[in-house]
């Protein structure tokens, strides 16, 4: 495989120029400026053994010896300037040194040498990281990369490359091919490139020419910044969605202020970081997620339903005295965790598949571990949908829910029921931590920092709603990303808490209200 | 129906010890008898009395509108911070420019490069004006608030929560340094009031009597409300509202009047707090803080008003006791406080004593 990388290399590459000997020496003995322009050089020659020694600049493994430059690697050493192999690595070898400027240079340089790799990934990212910051002496090697070229992302974006370094071209003509040429960008740079070109270029067609490339590229990046806002609110809707969820049987259906429901939100998550500390050492570390989803599930909803029969069943119908009591019992829960967790933030890594993201468009990356949250609360809401109303105990709760007396009337045994219902929210509490632990900090405060954001939700939906939360949940995550992008994330939060007060006062039921005549409940 | 009287004998004798005890004993003892003497009373005691009567005069605020008429407020601690705001505009005012930086402009100023004052500041080195902040901005704001809350008849939990939301979003807006209020370090460092020094403790002693006398002046201002038909209205709303109003009373006035009162009280008693305490910072607004009053109350006993300023003192005794002794602890206890209040003792510590000294 390397004779097969090493022969296309030199198939690209121009045969050495005489001076390759002197850029390595300017290099290895020059000051910075001097080592910039040998880089240069370097880069423009675009050999295999100008990409050797670039890397081992970078990687620390050139070293002077007296008037030699040698790279070392381990014990042996290699003549940098005539390939000589020495018999062994001399006593006087000293590093050179590579300053930040130089390294900043360095890395464009290497990306630059990339560019004419066997393998279409790396030229891709190369030709990415080029994009925006390649420097003028780079042309030739993009020229020549161009030429050989196959892959037809690849290329689009190396011609986005030349076109940029061409808007300094001396010919007209050149001007304004690169100006027609950069309409198809899609980045952010070369929209600043071409802002700077109006404002330096004196010709009035080229002008015009340039003005129509940027509305193209601006309307282009407007779609993707739009994708991007879209996903960000449609993420930060399930996140809230998930928080409210289990609030939504708890407060919405049984009527209990469950200040505590964030600590179960909390208690999901340390369940998760358990459950991935069991996992570390094995093979499965990949695969724990699938034992923390029903863990996490079942710790969350045994702590419910404990805290249903011994505290919260006392207080039915004093809706005030629950809200106190059910903060007292998450002070508690926050204490507890404090004592046996300690009080910093405990490290929960993401399973392999859920690190990167995809691209959507070039220049938005959606991580997958927002992905697999959405799809996740997508699943909670069916699965919680389906056990309110399929199954006998959601009949039950919702019977419960409408009319206590009744159900019990006809032979329900409405403790139990509240009970299981307790503990079903409790659970789906649970269930949103083991998700918030993958992209949020996990803490003791982890569960305070939705308290109210799953409130204002429930409230918002109105109580007795699914559906109503669905859409609050989402609304409210719009309506955050929205302002957040125009006023930033404080005055957004802000905004939205403001608005949520008044549209409060308007439908004190909230959005969806059940309808019904009684004065007060 | 008879007016009551507003304290029985009992009533005006603990009233009167409580005020010997503040206004004698303490000043005698901290200031004319030596630091070597056994009885000696030190500045810090003084200061923690101080500051536990200034959460005692929020817990009075808070009864009146929970114990009395029914309406639990999460947001208290917004109105008792705007106080602490508005009088520490003062406060920074009065450190001149013995600052770190030694400039005219408070230190946090300096430090983001502000040229000039805000708006927010304007005329605050007039004490005068901002005691009248302290006043105006945490009753406009109680009065604006409730008024659209009250006449579109939010109530019970849902007023609870949103006040949640109101003073969890004005804490967000207090964090962020361009409110021109010193973000999340908020005031402190302060040097003088009245061109007096404060960290004396004549300075402290004065505070600490002040702030007594405030707390009596609340209890008698309180117990004269709850005592007079317009008590007996506010009862009755928190009893049964719908009844009221078929009554032909208009309760939203009613609640309103004394919800921008409580909102007032908590004000002023943040005013005091600020420089007893010598900071102020947006962490007071969190929700959790709020609640907190909550529970003070709830300790004493609901709709007694001296039950609540006991329940202030008992809850934050212990917690001053806690944090020291076992500070792991806290949490612990006062989440069982929480607990326990609302499960075995509805009527408080008062309420408890009240039972102890009928069966005896």
């Amino acid at each position: 495989m390397k004779t097969l990388i090493t022969i296309a290399l030199c198939l690209l590459s121009f045969p050495a120029f005489p001076q390759e000997g002197k850029s390595i020496e300017k290099l290895a003995f020059g000051e910075s400026d001097e080592k910039i322009e040998a880089m240069a050089a370097l880069v423009a020659s675009g050999t295999v053994k100008a990409a050797e020694i670039l890397q081992a600049l970078a990687d620390g493994e050139l070293n002077t010896s007296g008037k030699r430059v040698l790279i070392v690697q381990g014990d042996s050493a290699v003549d940098a300037v005539t390939g000589e192999k020495l018999a062994k690595v001399p006593e006087d070898k000293e590093d050179i040194i590579v300053n930040n400027r130089v390294r900043r240079e360095l890395g464009g340089a290497i990306a630059a040498l990339r560019l004419v790799s066997p393998k279409v990934e790396v030229r891709f990212a190369a030709a990415k990281e080029l994009l925006g910051s390649a420097e003028p002496a780079m042309l030739p090697l993009v020229r020549k990369a161009l030429a050989t070229e196959a892959n037809a992302g690849v290329k689009a974006l190396l011609e986005q490359i030349a076109a940029t370094l061409e808007l300094k071209a001396e010919d007209r003509a050149t001007r304004l091919a690169a100006v027609q040429q950069l309409a198809s960008a899609r980045n952010s740079n070369t929209k600043t490139l071409l802002i700077d070109f109006l404002n330096k270029e004196k010709d009035e067609d080229l002008k015009s020419e340039a003005r129509k490339s940027l509305q193209a590229i601006e309307g282009r990046l407007a779609w993707g910044e739009r994708v991007g806002v879209a996903f960000t609110s449609v993420s930060l809707g399930s996140i809230l969605l998930l928080a409210a969820l289990g609030l939504a049987i708890t407060y919405g259906l049984m009527g209990v202020i469950n200040m505590a429901h964030g600590e179960l939100i909390m208690i999901g998550a340390y369940t998760t970081y358990v459950v991935q500390n069991l996992f570390k050492k094995t093979v499965f570390f990949d695969w724990y997620l699938l034992a923390a989803v029903p863990a996490a599930f079942l710790v969350a909803a045994a702590v419910g339903m404990i805290l249903e029969r011994t505290v919260i069943r006392w207080l039915y119908g004093r809706p005030l005295e629950t809200l106190l009591s059910t903060w007292g019992i998450s002070l508690i829960l926050i204490q507890a965790v404090r004592t046996m967790f300690g009080a910093a933030n405990v490290q929960v890594e993401n399973p392999a598949f859920m690190s990167g993201g995809v691209e959507a468009i070039t220049g938005v990356v959606l991580p997958w571990s927002r992905i697999v949250i959405i799809a996740f609360a997508v699943f909670v809401l069916v699965l919680m949908y389906l056990l309110l109303n399929k199954t006998r105990l959601g009949l039950f709760v919702r019977g419960v829910t409408q009319n206590r007396e009744m159900a019990a009337c006809v032979g329900v045994s409405t403790a139990r029921v509240d009970t299981w219902a307790f503990g079903l929210g409790s659970g789906i509490a649970g269930l949103a931590g083991c998700a918030l632990s993958q992209i949020d900090n996990v803490g003791p405060n982890l569960g305070q920092n939705y308290i109210v954001d799953s409130f204002m939700v429930v409230v918002l939906g109105g109580v007795g709603q699914l559906a109503g939360t669905v859409y609050a949940a989402l609304g409210l995550g719009f309506a955050n990303k929205l302002l957040e992008a125009w006023q930033g994330a404080v005055l957004a939060k802000i905004a939205v808490l403001v608005f949520i007060i008044i549209f409060i006062q308007k439908r004190p039921q909230g959005m969806f209200a059940l309808k019904g005549r009684a004065v007060e409940s | 129906m008879t007016t009551q009287r507003l304290y029985g004998v009992r009533g005006w004798t603990i009233l009167g010890l409580f005020s010997a005890v503040v206004f004698l004993v303490f000043p005698i003892f901290n200031l004319l008898v030596g630091p070597d003497s056994a009885v000696h009373i030190s500045t810090y005691w003084v200061t923690l009395l101080g500051k536990i009567m200034c959460y005692a005069i929020v817990a009075v605020a808070m009864d009146l509108i929970w114990g009395y008429t029914g309406i639990l407020s999460l947001g208290h601690g917004l109105f008792f911070a705007l106080g602490g705001y508005s009088f520490g505009m003062y406060l920074m005012r009065q450190i001149g420019s013995d600052g770190q930086y030694r400039q005219p402009m408070p230190d946090f100023m300096v430090f983001l490069d502000w040229k000039e004052f805000p708006w927010q500041w304007w005329n605050s080195d007039s004490f005068w004006w901002c005691a009248m902040l302290v006043i105006v901005v945490p009753g406009l704001l109680a009065y604006v608030f409730g008024y659209f809350a009250f006449r579109s008849r939010v109530k019970g939990v849902y007023f609870s929560i949103i006040t949640q939301a109101l003073t969890f979003a004005a804490m967000l807006l207090f964090f962020r340094n361009a409110t021109g209020f010193g973000g999340n370090n908020g005031f402190t460092d302060f040097r003088r009031v009245l061109d007096i020094p404060i960290a004396t403790p004549q300075a402290r002693m004065a505070l600490c009597a002040v702030t007594a006398g405030v707390l009596i002046g609340t209890l008698l201002l309180g117990r004269w409300i709850v005592t007079s038909k317009f008590g007996r209205i506010l009862a009755a709303i928190r009893d049964a509202e719908a009844r009221v109003m078929f009554c032909g009373y208009d309760t939203m006035y009613y609640k309103l009047f004394i919800w921008t009162l409580s909102a007032i009280l908590c004000g002023i008693a943040g005013a005091l707090y600020v420089p007893q305490v010598g900071i102020i910072n947006p962490s007071e607004m969190s929700p959790a803080n709020s609640i907190e009053i909550a529970i003070w109350v709830a300790v004493g006993g609901r709709g007694t008003l001296a039950g609540a300023a006991l329940g202030a003192g008992l809850v934050n005794g212990a917690k001053s006791f806690f944090t020291q002794a076992f500070p792991e602890y806290w949490l612990f206890f006062l989440g069982l406080i929480f607990i326990v209040v609302t499960i075995f003792l509805p009527q408080g510590v008062l309420g408890l004593l009240e039972r102890i000294r009928k069966r005896s």
